[in-house]
């Protein structure tokens, strides 16, 4: 993804990603941003522009593996290390669900980054784009779910943009109009 | 042999439960998806249904959070097959690991490590009960990690009453926003103490879609709870629409003077789960 294409998404877009991603979660996250910190580079290279908030179901296959299932996991938990790896890593999306906070959606607007959102829980379905298991690193010291994959996927989607470089945030959106809502179920209730 | 058959049935059971979307629950999704009228919904709601058929087809996890297999066992108190179970269990959720599989999910909090196998101390968890019978119907769920992040304990002034349980459940549903993955099923437990409200709720989530509670006035707040989330607009995934919920379940217990606990449990759209029943002879079947 170029540095343009990252920077036009918007808020509704929906997209299809082919190319190269990563996974990371809770402990990938803190062990890139210990490396960020220290100025040191990550274990696997070129490190993809895209990293993708899941902890796969996989299976060893002859030598190499096979994911069965990957859907994302909740990205919010994410927060704190996130505008590390989006500055350190120069990633130009994310792809998980729920959304992020305030500080990762300022990280997006001056990296000129994005994210986009995958349905939860469809795992069966978004495995079936993934074309290919380059590598999984930190397996032994963070287990199957924490260490990061390194895949190569083909049309991985439908994705939703859902916080874009522009300070577009859709959560945001439905936040208040779900808590315009709740208001009034609110008074109702008494 | 009763146990080796059992050990089997338990690890079938875990298989349909991780690769299977119980019909009742793909049902009501089925039902959503005809009722939301924004293509966003839609299209979100068409992404689990294909998910769901391509887990079948594929005899893949639907989810590849297969959370802490969680077991609930009413023991008839009269089976004489009660003594098998405690081994039989992990055992199965040994076995299913490796075989259907499931995620080891397993970490120990003190070391960070995963044993890689789903094992470890405390695990699996097995909530018993004893029933009147000869019969044991061992209930298992999959329940991932996303969903139970937000799981609540509310403890209200009784002076709150039924309208503080319903202003409860709809804060916490909102608050929840997309993280448990809806269109969830709302487990909500009501008196009886500050653990024994969220056992409650707990339980409830091995009831199908679309069951009420056998006393009435629980199930006419199972109806309101329902309506009421739905009305809050956050809908499929928490980006808009009509389904926040699938359901509502309601389970309770009497309470202390002083106390009206209320225990919220929101169960993903992928609500996972099956039952093995052991009759008094031996005979095995996952129901």
């Amino acid at each position: 993804m170029t540095d343009e294409e990252a920077r036009s998404l918007r808020v509704g877009d929906v997209l299809h990603v082919s190319g190269r991603l990563f996974t990371a979660r809770d402990s990938a996250h803190r062990l890139l941003a210990g490396l960020i910190e220290r100025g040191e580079r990550p274990p696997f290279e070129p490190v993809p522009d895209v990293v993708y908030h899941s902890g796969p179901l996989a299976v060893r296959e002859g030598t190499g593996w096979r994911v069965l299932s990957a859907g994302p996991t909740s990205s919010t938990r994410l927060d704190p290390f996130a505008p590390a790896l989006i500055a350190g890593l120069g990633l130009r999306l994310l792809i998980g669900k729920g959304g992020m906070g305030e500080r990762t959606e300022q990280a997006l607007e001056e990296c000129g980054a994005a994210y986009a959102h995958s349905t939860g829980g469809a795992g069966a379905l978004a495995a079936r784009a993934i074309t290919e298991v380059e590598g999984v690193f930190w397996l032994e010291e963070l287990g199957m779910p924490e260490a990061v994959w390194l895949l190569r996927v083909r049309r991985f989607g439908p994705l939703l943009v859902a916080i874009d470089s522009a300070g577009g945030n859709l959560y945001r959106e439905v936040a208040q109009q779900v808590e315009t809502q709740r208001r009034a179920i609110t008074e109702r209730i008494g | 042999m009763v146990k080796p058959d059992l050990v089997s049935h338990l690890v079938s059971g875990l298989r349909v439960a991780a690769i299977r979307l119980p019909s009742d629950v793909a049902r009501a999704l089925a039902q959503a998806q005809a009722r939301e009228d924004t293509p966003r919904a839609q299209s979100e709601l068409a992404t689990v249904l294909a998910a769901v058929d391509v887990a079948c087809a594929g005899s893949v996890p639907l989810c590849q959070d297969t959370g802490i297999p969680t077991f609930f066992v009413e023991a008839g108190e009269r089976s004489p097959h009660l003594s098998l179970l405690r081994e039989a269990i992990p055992a199965a959720v040994h076995r299913a690991t490796r075989e259907v599989p499931l995620r080891p999910n397993s970490v120990d909090p003190f070391s960070g490590r995963n044993p890689d196998d789903n094992s470890g101390r405390g695990l699996p968890p097995i909530d018993w009960q004893l029933v009147p019978g000869d019969d044991v119907r061992i209930h298992l769920r999959l329940k991932g990690g996303g969903s139970d992040n937000v799981s609540a304990l509310c403890m209200l002034p009784p002076n709150a009453g039924l309208a503080g349980v319903k202003d409860a459940v709809v804060d916490h549903v909102v608050a929840s926003a997309g993280n448990p993955c809806p269109p969830t099923i709302v487990a909500v437990g009501i008196g009886g103490g500050s653990a024994l409200c969220l056992r409650l709720a707990e339980r409830t989530l091995w009831r199908a879609v679309g069951e009420r509670h056998p006393d009435a006035r629980a199930a006419a707040l199972e109806e309101e709870l329902l309506a009421l989330v739905n009305e809050t607009g956050l809908g499929p995934m928490g980006l808009g629409g009509r389904t926040t919920a699938l359901d509502v379940h309601v389970e309770y217990a009497f309470r202390h003077p002083a106390s009206l606990p209320v225990g919220i449990l929101l169960q993903c759209w992928a609500a996972r789960r099956a039952t093995v029943r052991v009759d008094r002879r031996g005979k095995v079947e996952v129901v």
